[in-house]
């Protein structure tokens, strides 16, 4: 029991506290352990403190997911590089516990590692270190097991590869669901580290096995391994050994394994080619869009730009568009949706012509859809087509169905168009904007809901940005301060925040001589709540104005408002006035 | 379970095996005479793991006990243990392992609802690292609870001697109350300090001593708010990472890694909530499949559902109903036809259901009537007026299907059970009381089998005989039921629960 000096007392309470009975002073202990490496030295590190964590393998899983994850960054206290394997057994027994977040983060740090030793530290150490954990008696290690494999094989020996590639064509044939699932998510991976010799036999013969999977669970994770193959196949061997394989999964029992497919095909079809993508996978996307199971049709209708983009115009007006058309009435309001937010990107793939032919019906019932979802997702991509078919032609078809969105009966469904005015004004330009929607603007500042309100404000400010303050002076400033002689206090605070929103934007000069008055005014109001937003406020503008003018008018102001009755005023005002003295004092 | 042609070829050369000669291996909680029953000790759940090594309980307070077994493991045993398990029939036999409490009584202040802290269901999930994990349910709330053994730790030697600080005349100022370093010494944690190269030598690290284990009980997820009705059951899947929850009107199906998320996959209730004529009275995932599941319905029907289907699996892929005989309906008709439990064979092939009156064995690949069908409470009938004045005939009793399907087993009042056995021609039909001495009354005249039906040959009634003294109609007492019992997954034993007590048979 030794006694420690005193200035080591913090460190030595720090290791002391590994061991703690209080899970977050262990915790604390834990994440500073490269600070305790470092109070004891590489060496003692390598011989006394990885040895101990190691033993530490019944904590809770909190302490045990912060170790797994400084481990992976510990090499530099271990003595650098060469030292590296030293930190794989803590690892191995973390990559084998039953939490599974602690299992994922002691994989990815052994990968971490295994990536900076050197090839024969590799060889001696981790090749034998995946080997256990694929041989180990509880499928937590063989799941961990699959992860490492991309990192172990490279460094191995022919003979050794050969062993390896075995190792993992058992863990795709485990008993356990869960192994199996695990050495389909990281068959790419693994894949890519593959001879192309071994590729095609090995690695296609364990694709093969997890795609009869009897568990639809792995089968799906076997789909989603196609993308990652197709990139390293050549493409004939993609045509030979995927292209059956996606279009039997793409008419596979199970609708999860449809729905996988539906959200990867697109990329397999840069992987097989023109040809067998127009013979083969256009028509088993076309399937997919009409699939009787909603969830399926979801998806597919999510990447109908994707797949558009990579086929030649023609080829998606003739089979792709006919579906489209149908998912734009389909019975569910999610597929609709889907569609809705990826449909504007068709407009550039189609052109302008086959744009307002086909695609512009479509959005325009769209748009006027029951659902609002599915009208938010169309205003949302209205740049899209803008570039495509011109503002005349959005704005005289576009805006009957925006405006009645901004009059929408639910809050969120206004609150979302409010978001899009800004972007929706810099494409509309501001002619077009005061005529039909300046009005609509003001109008917010007076809805029910606090959140609109809100939004008003700020969009007015964003506005005031696009069109500069000159604009904003003739066409918001007046309107907005009418509104402060509201009868009802909350629309006056809405009122005051717009103004705090724009004098910024505004310049030193018009806030002078416009908005700073009214605030004045506002400060001799009967509701206490006003009149602490005013200090507020004014406190905001502190550094907007000139100086004289803050002596002038807002400090007496404020000295009013501190002398008020209320204590929340006096607060503010006091914590305003305060800040006025830093200015001086810094200036 | 002889169902396949294969197997009934076999059959048909040895005949049915043998009836079980049933006797009685252990007692938990036994009852000493005029004791009172707690209502919170009452065992409401009973369920062997996969391996059948563990065995775990539930009850209306809300503990879960955990068993296990202590015949296989220890294989270093004397002599003399040996001998004696030689010539004796070996069979399992369990310890007390642990217990842990998992639900509480809560209150739903939204609902002004209470909620019991009652077990429903317990579920075994798979074991890793030599931890037992558990899904346990009441109600409304499903927890996942995974049991350990941990070390306990003693520390015996730390950098700082927390008895030397306190008698010492000058302790450290810099600490204060909670060991954490006060910010006056944060400057040497800070990654500018800088340590000698070779460390400091005086620091070390804590050395833990003793090696002792405890076992601790660890809540890991808990899978709320899903439910608006009772839950009555739940049950995994062999993906080994989802399983259901399925309450009177929805089945949900959850990822046992997500506790915020689940998916509605059956939905019985009606727009209108009159219209309801049918509610959901158990389901279970197939053994195998991991795609299908099968429910039952207070109308005594199955469905059997498949969820490669469709997303939402509103419509049945199979429907296993028993045809109404003609002219018996009465006011009973549907109350005694709701089925209270069903559990598949291990294979998958069959499926077992209990309904007031009778056990039945559906084969799947049979929708038009169950296989066959065994009377455990005939004798009752005359009495349904009674059963309804009391509300037993609301009682629901379970079943199970031993490891081999060759037997059947359910539950009765008086604290009695029945098993039957399955294979074709067995006429094996043994009533045993849940004591000490389970052949007390069993009756020596075996069960013919009754009158098979119409065309439905391959249909066997059997049972239909009652026990003697019952026969009678005045021995019965209603409010000792057996409801809650489990066979071995591998053994014939079976576990069953006799208001507190859990007895344990062999054969």
């Amino acid at each position: 029991m030794s006694m420690v000096d005193e200035p080591l007392y913090p460190i030595a309470v720090l290791i002391d506290e590994l061991k703690n009975d209080d899970i977050q002073l262990r915790l604390n202990s834990i994440r500073r352990l490269s600070i305790i490496a470092r109070a004891l030295g590489e060496e003692r590190t390598r011989k006394e403190l990885i040895p101990f964590l190691s033993e530490n393998n019944d904590d809770d899983d909190e302490v045990l997911l912060a170790m797994a994850e400084e481990l992976g960054v510990f090499i530099p206290y271990v003595g650098g590089v060469e030292h590296a394997h030293v930190l794989l057994p803590p690892l191995e027994t973390l990559s084998s516990v039953e939490e599974t977040c602690v299992r994922e983060k002691a994989v990815d740090s052994l990968c971490r590692i295994g990536s900076q030793m050197r090839e024969n530290d590799l060889v001696d150490h981790f090749i034998p270190l995946a080997k256990r954990l694929s041989a180990g008696e509880w499928f937590t290690a063989r799941v961990s097991a699959c992860g490492i494999f991309h990192i172990a094989y490279p460094s191995a020996s022919d003979m050794v590869k050969t062993e390896l590639r075995s190792i993992y064509s058992q863990l795709c044939q485990d008993d356990m669901p869960m192994v199996r699932r695990a050495a389909a998510t990281n068959l790419g991976k693994f894949a890519a580290t593959i001879e192309s010799a071994h590729l095609k036999t090995d690695i296609m013969s364990m694709f093969e096995d997890l795609t009869q999977d009897d568990q639809d669970s792995v089968r799906l994770l076997a789909v989603e391994g196609c993308a990652a193959l197709g990139k390293l196949l050549e493409p004939q061997d993609c045509v030979t050994h995927l292209l059956p394989v996606i279009v039997n999964f793409s008419q596979d029992k199970s609708w999860r394994v449809r729905y996988m497919v539906a959200n990867q095909l697109y990329e397999l079809c840069e992987a097989v080619g023109p040809e067998p993508t127009r013979t083969d996978l256009v028509p088993a996307y076309v399937r997919l869009l009409r699939d009787n199971e909603a969830e399926v049709r979801i998806a597919a209708a999510g990447k109908v730009t994707k797949f558009c983009r990579i086929l030649n115009p023609e080829l998606a007006i003739q089979h792709i568009l006919p579906c489209v058309k149908e998912l734009s009435s389909d019975s569910s309001q999610h597929v609709r949706s889907a569609l809705a937010s990826v449909i504007m990107g068709m407009a550039p793939v189609l052109g302008k012509d086959a744009t307002i032919e086909h695609l512009l019906p479509i959005f325009l019932s769209l748009l006027k859809d029951e659902f609002p979802d599915v009208r938010l997702n169309i205003i949302s991509k209205l740049d899209q087509v803008n570039q495509v078919i011109g503002i005349d032609l959005l704005s005289q078809s576009l805006l009957p169905a925006i405006v009645e969105l901004a009059e929408d009966r639910h809050w969120r469904v206004r609150l979302a168009i409010i978001e899009y005015i800004p972007l929706l004004a810099s494409q509309l330009g501001v002619g077009f904007f005061d005529d039909k929607l300046g009005a609509l603007c003001m109008q917010w500042l007076q809805d029910k809901v606090h959140s609109i309100r809100e939004a008003a404000a700020n969009n007015l400010k964003r506005l005031a940005e696009e069109f500069g303050p000159e604009w904003a002076m003739q066409h918001i400033v007046p309107q907005v301060l009418e509104m402060i002689n509201n009868p009802h206090y909350l629309y006056r605070m809405t009122i005051l925040l717009a103004v705090s929103l724009l004098a910024p934007v505004m310049g030193s000069e018009i806030t002078c001589s416009k908005l700073l008055p009214v605030v004045i005014t506002a400060s001799k109001d009967r509701v206490p709540n006003i009149k602490f937003n005013v200090a507020k406020m004014m406190q905001s503008l502190i550094p907007i104005v000139d100086q004289s003018v803050v002596e002038k008018m807002i400090r007496p102001c404020l000295v009013e408002l501190s002398e008020d009755p209320d204590v929340d005023v006096r607060f503010f005002a006091n914590q305003a006035l305060q800040s006025i003295d830093n200015v001086m004092m810094s200036s | 379970m002889n169902g396949g042609d294969d197997a009934s070829s076999s059959a048909a050369t040895s005949g049915p095996p043998p009836s079980l000669e049933w006797r009685f291996s252990q007692v938990f909680g036994e009852r000493t005479a005029g004791e009172e029953v707690q209502e919170v000790d009452i065992i409401s759940a009973i369920e062997f793991d996969k391996s059948g090594d563990h065995l775990a309980t539930g009850d209306r307070g809300g503990r879960v006990v955990l068993f296990e077994r202590t015949d296989t493991k220890e294989h270093g045993g004397s002599r003399r243990d040996l001998e004696e398990t030689d010539y004796a029939v070996r069979h399992p036999e369990f310890r007390y392992k642990t217990e842990f409490q998992s639900h509480e009584p809560e209150f739903d202040y939204l609902k002004s609802l209470e909620i019991e802290e009652k077990i429903n269901k317990i579920r075994w999930c798979q074991p890793a690292n030599g931890a037992l994990f558990l899904l346990c349910t009441n109600d409304k709330t499903i927890k996942y609870w995974k049991v350990q053994e941990k070390k306990i730790k003693r520390i015996s030697e730390m950098n700082i001697d927390p008895s030397k600080m306190e008698s010492s005349s000058n302790p450290p100022p810099q600490l204060v109350a909670n060991g954490l370093p006060a910010d006056k010494a944060h400057g040497y944690l800070t990654k500018d300090f800088s340590f000698p190269p070779g460390g400091i030598p005086s620091l070390r690290l804590p050395v833990v001593t003793s090696q002792d284990t405890n076992l601790v009980a660890r809540c890991r997820r808990v899978y709320a708010h899903a439910h608006d009705y009772h839950i009555n059951s739940i049950s995994n899947s062999s993906d080994g990472e989802t399983f259901i929850s399925a309450d009177d009107l929805r089945v949900n199906l959850w990822n046992l890694e997500i506790s915020n998320q689940s998916f509605n996959i059956v939905d019985v209730k009606p727009t209108n909530m009159e219209d309801l004529t049918e509610v959901i009275t158990s389901a279970e995932f197939h053994p195998i499949h991991c795609n299908m599941l099968a429910y039952s319905s207070s109308k005594g029907s199955i469905r059997l559902i498949d969820m490669r289907q469709s997303a939402l699996c509103d419509s049945h892929t199979k429907l296993f109903e028993e045809p109404e005989a003609p002219g018996s309906r009465s006011f009973f008709t549907e109350i005694i036809a709701s089925i209270s439990d069903i559990k598949f064979s291990k294979d998958g092939r069959y499926i077992l259901s209990r309904d007031y009156m009778t056990l039945k064995l559906w084969d799947i690949n049979m929708d038009s009537g169950p296989v066959a069908s065994y009377q455990v409470h005939e004798h009752l009938r005359p009495r349904l007026c009674d059963l309804y004045e009391n509300d037993s005939i609301f009682d629901k009793f379970e079943c199970c299907l031993s490891g081999d399907g060759l037997r059947v087993a359910t539950g009765s009042y008086s604290n009695l059970f029945r098993v039957f056995g399955t294979s074709p021609g067995s006429t094996e039909a043994a009533t045993l009381e849940a004591s000490k001495n389970p052949m007390r009354r069993q009756i020596q005249t075996p069960a013919r089998p009754s009158r098979s039906i119409g065309s439905m040959t391959r249909v066997v009634r059997r049972g239909s005989e009652s026990p003697g003294a019952e026969a009678n109609g005045n021995a019965y007492d209603f409010t000792t039921k057996l409801l809650h019992m489990a066979w071995h997954p591998t053994e014939n034993s079976i576990a069953c629960a006799a208001a507190n007590s859990l007895y344990m048979y062999y054969a």
